[in-house]
């Protein structure tokens, strides 16, 4: 069937049964725009500005296991999405972006809206692609929902200029796909499994190390069965909370610059250390150099070979997915006649226990001041741990890592790689499409919560009952945090001054808002906007403890057993 | 350490800059990089020589074979291989020089391409010890203008990069 560009872009997406599309239009794009409007299986959801486009596209894929897919205009319309771009192409998020170009004839003529889109977004993406010809739009856009979701995931950007949009060729949506130079490796090697089932038995201190790889490759459940057959303690990476459940005994919580002392101290004293979906990063094992210099095995699962062996000496590397890899390693630790040394397990759970009672996320709290962390705490209660939480960056998405206690995948939804402020909100939104049935609250700041409030308005328009949870700090928290400990309480440019009012700025967008100064007020107030305003969006403007700190902390460049906590000070 | 790196990638728009891009964006060096089609168009070869610690160059080699336009990547510098660069070097011809610069050229088995009553265009090839050592050998303010490809590479016998 000969069909438009436009037409066939249409239909690529219909087959690779796309639900929503979130995006803005504008000139180079008015082609597909118009083939969206002639439909009604694809529904477009208009943000109010790029960069929320991508991250509900992003948070759409997070909190589901489908594909998110935005589409923006050329020039301005990219450039404001490349931040959401590059959010998801640092915690490895399958997307896809279709962004307008001008058209072919004026490529490289300076034209009115023009931008060297590839160019400006290839590091950026997994992939992206420069589409010349209308017979290469359907191979080409099935390639990128492949590259995408295959591998190490990531965002895959097909650029179409305008002029595409209504030359015609034949339609056929291929079938396959086969790239010869991409081949991701799938089963990891089974002499280096054994080796690894091998340390891992014959281990006195073992602990595994999961990060968001876990998440993405959907083997929650297979962590947890491996970790229960092994009897071992679990730490989670920020990006991996939910891979283990919270609550479960063997979990030690969160490791890393704000991980708790138990995760932490028994990251520094394993002698055998599974790593398996995570990447040794910076703002996890600390100064790699402390870090690298403590005796230990190290067993290193990830799909992507150049996360092995980056930042830290590996001893046993394992390339593969981690669905097989978890598989495989399950069944050789039933098939293996070994077990871990019991006496040794227990002086190791003893050990961890001595440090479960330091009580690191403990924290003072009058009657007077709300602490944050008492907000998250009612906020997990209210919502009975069932939420899908998005967060912004700062001492509150910390907070949130923190205290709201994770069990389930796919229920935590923040920026942990890029950190970009300004995530929550449009994420909160994503999340809401994929989850129509499910609570979504987006805890947040009051900073980073401005870098994308103009979102309430795409909230009041599809009717998303996000539930903002602002920790209102009158801060730049994290910032003023750093400022108060490392720069002498020099607090440059950290105090926010002439706040909105959020409460009335909730109501002109026609939602509610609630403000709370008092502690008493904090649960009444949650299950006001769970419960009466179930289906509304409720703004609740915390008014926080300005001068509380996120501890545990192991400051930039030190080892991870040289915390700060909360009582040192 | 000086490492040759081989890459086997697709010939497409754009393939060379992602490559590029990479190596500045991760702060690897290049010293020199030199890219041509194969004898299958569809696929160039790329020569890359870069340096730094075991730890660098096998980020490097992990880092471009995760680009989707790379097929393949060797390193190699880790067995027996050939390389060669060719150098077009202009130089002042007369009087005493003009001899000189004939047998200076003879002796390094270049040849010399074109002539006029001053200059000399010398073509040399070799691996890139030999074009330095030639420029070390002539006297430095006799050299005109200097072109170098940079290093193209292959392993030797059976030692064969295809797709
Ligand atoms: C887009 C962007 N700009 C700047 C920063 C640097 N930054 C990190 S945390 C932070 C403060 C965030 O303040 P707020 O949202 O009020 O949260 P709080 O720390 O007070 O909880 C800043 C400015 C960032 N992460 N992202």
């Amino acid at each position: 069937m000969v069909l438009t560009g436009a037409e066939i872009v249409i239909r690529c997406l219909q087959e690779e049964k796309v639900e929503f599309i979130f995006g803005y239009p504008g000139g180079s794009v008015l082609h597909l725009y118009d083939e969206l409007f002639k439909q009604d299986k694809i529904k477009h959801i208009l943000v109010r500005h790029e960069q929320a486009a991508v991250h509900a596209a992003d948070a759409y894929s997070r909190s589901s296991q489908k594909i998110g897919v935005c589409m923006v205009t050329s020039g301005p319309g990219v450039t404001n999405a490349v931040t959401g771009i590059a959010t998801a192409y640092t915690d490895s998020i399958p997307m896809v972006v279709l962004s307008g170009q001008v058209p072919t004839s004026y490529i490289g003529q300076d034209a009115f809206q023009e931008c060297d889109t590839v160019g400006i977004t290839r590091p950026c993406v997994k992939h992206n692609f420069l589409v010349k010809d209308v017979r290469d739009l359907a191979p080409t856009i099935k390639k990128a929902f492949y590259l995408a979701k295959t591998g190490r995931p990531g965002p895959v950007l097909v650029d179409i200029p305008k002029d595409l949009g209504v030359d015609k060729c034949e339609f056929e949506y291929p079938k396959t796909v086969s790239i010869r130079s991409y081949n991701p490796v799938t089963k990891g090697h089974s002499g280096q499994i054994k080796k690894a089932v091998q340390l891992l038995l014959e281990a006195k201190r073992p602990l595994i190390y999961a990060g968001g790889g876990i998440i993405l490759s959907d083997t929650a459940e297979k962590l947890t069965k491996l970790a229960h057959l092994l009897e071992v303690p679990v730490t989670n990476t920020l990006m991996g909370l939910g891979g283990f459940p919270a609550t479960d005994k063997q979990s030690v919580g969160m490791l890393g610059m704000h991980g708790t002392y138990e995760a932490n101290m028994s990251m520094q004293h394993a002698d055998v250390l599974l790593a398996i979906g995570a990447r040794f990063d910076d703002r996890v094992i600390g100064n790699p150099e402390n870090f690298g210099s403590i005796p230990r095995k190290i067993i290193h699962v990830d799909i992507d070979p150049s996360s092995i062996a980056k930042r830290v000496k590996v001893d046993v590397p394992i390339v593969g997915n981690l669905n097989d890899v978890l598989d495989e390693l399950i069944a050789q630790v039933h098939a293996s006649e070994g077990k871990i040394d019991p006496k040794a397990l227990a002086a190791w759970w003893k050990d961890i226990d001595v440090w479960r009672e330091k009580k690191s996320l403990k924290y003072k709290m009058g009657s007077e001041i709300i602490m944050p962390q008492y907000v998250v705490e009612k906020l997990y209660e209210v919502t009975g741990g069932e939420a899908i939480v998005t967060s912004d960056v700062g001492q509150h998405q910390m907070w949130a890592a923190q205290y709201y206690k994770f069990d389930k995948p796919r229920r935590w939804l923040n920026s942990g790689g890029l950190g970009t402020m300004g995530f929550g909100l449009p994420a909160a939104m994503g999340a809401c499409f994929a989850n129509p049935n499910t609570p979504v609250a987006c805890v947040t700041g009051e900073g980073s919560i401005q870098m994308n409030i103009q979102e309430l308005s795409t909230c009041k328009q599809f009717r998303l009952p996000v539930k903002i949870v602002n920790l209102n700090n009158r801060y730049l928290g994290m910032v003023r945090q750093w400022q108060e400990m490392f720069y002498g309480n020099r607090y440059a440019e950290s105090y926010v001054d002439a706040l909105p009012d959020f409460v009335k700025l909730a109501e002109a967008y026609g939602h509610v808002g609630i403000q709370i100064t008092s502690p008493s007020d904090v649960e009444p107030a949650l299950r006001e906007a769970f419960v009466k305003h179930k289906n509304e969006l409720v703004f609740l403007d915390f008014l926080t403890d300005p001068t509380a700190n996120v501890f545990p902390m192991v400051a930039a460049g030190k080892g991870l057993s040289e915390m700060i906590l909360a009582e040192d000070l | 350490m000086r490492h040759l790196i081989s890459i086997l990638l697709e010939n497409e728009a754009g393939a060379l800059a992602r490559v590029s891009g990479l190596f500045s964006a991760r702060g690897y060096n290049i010293e020199s990089l030199t890219v041509a089609p194969t004898e299958d168009p569809s696929m160039s070869r790329m020569t890359i020589v870069s340096s730094g610690s075991d730890d660098i160059i096998e980020q490097i080699t992990k880092q471009l074979n995760k680009l989707i336009d790379v097929i393949k990547v060797v390193d190699l510098s880790e067995a027996a291989h050939v390389e060669r660069e060719l150098m077009l070097i202009k130089v002042r011809a007369t009087g005493k020089d003009r001899d000189e610069m004939k047998r200076m050229s003879d002796i390094f088995r270049g040849r010399i391409i074109d002539v006029t009553d001053a200059t000399y265009l010398v073509e040399l090839t070799g691996d890139t010890a030999k074009l330095d050592a030639f420029i070390n050998a002539i006297d430095k303010d006799l050299i005109l203008e200097t072109v170098r490809t940079g290093v193209c590479g292959i392993g030797r016998g059976d030692r064969i990069l295809k797709a």
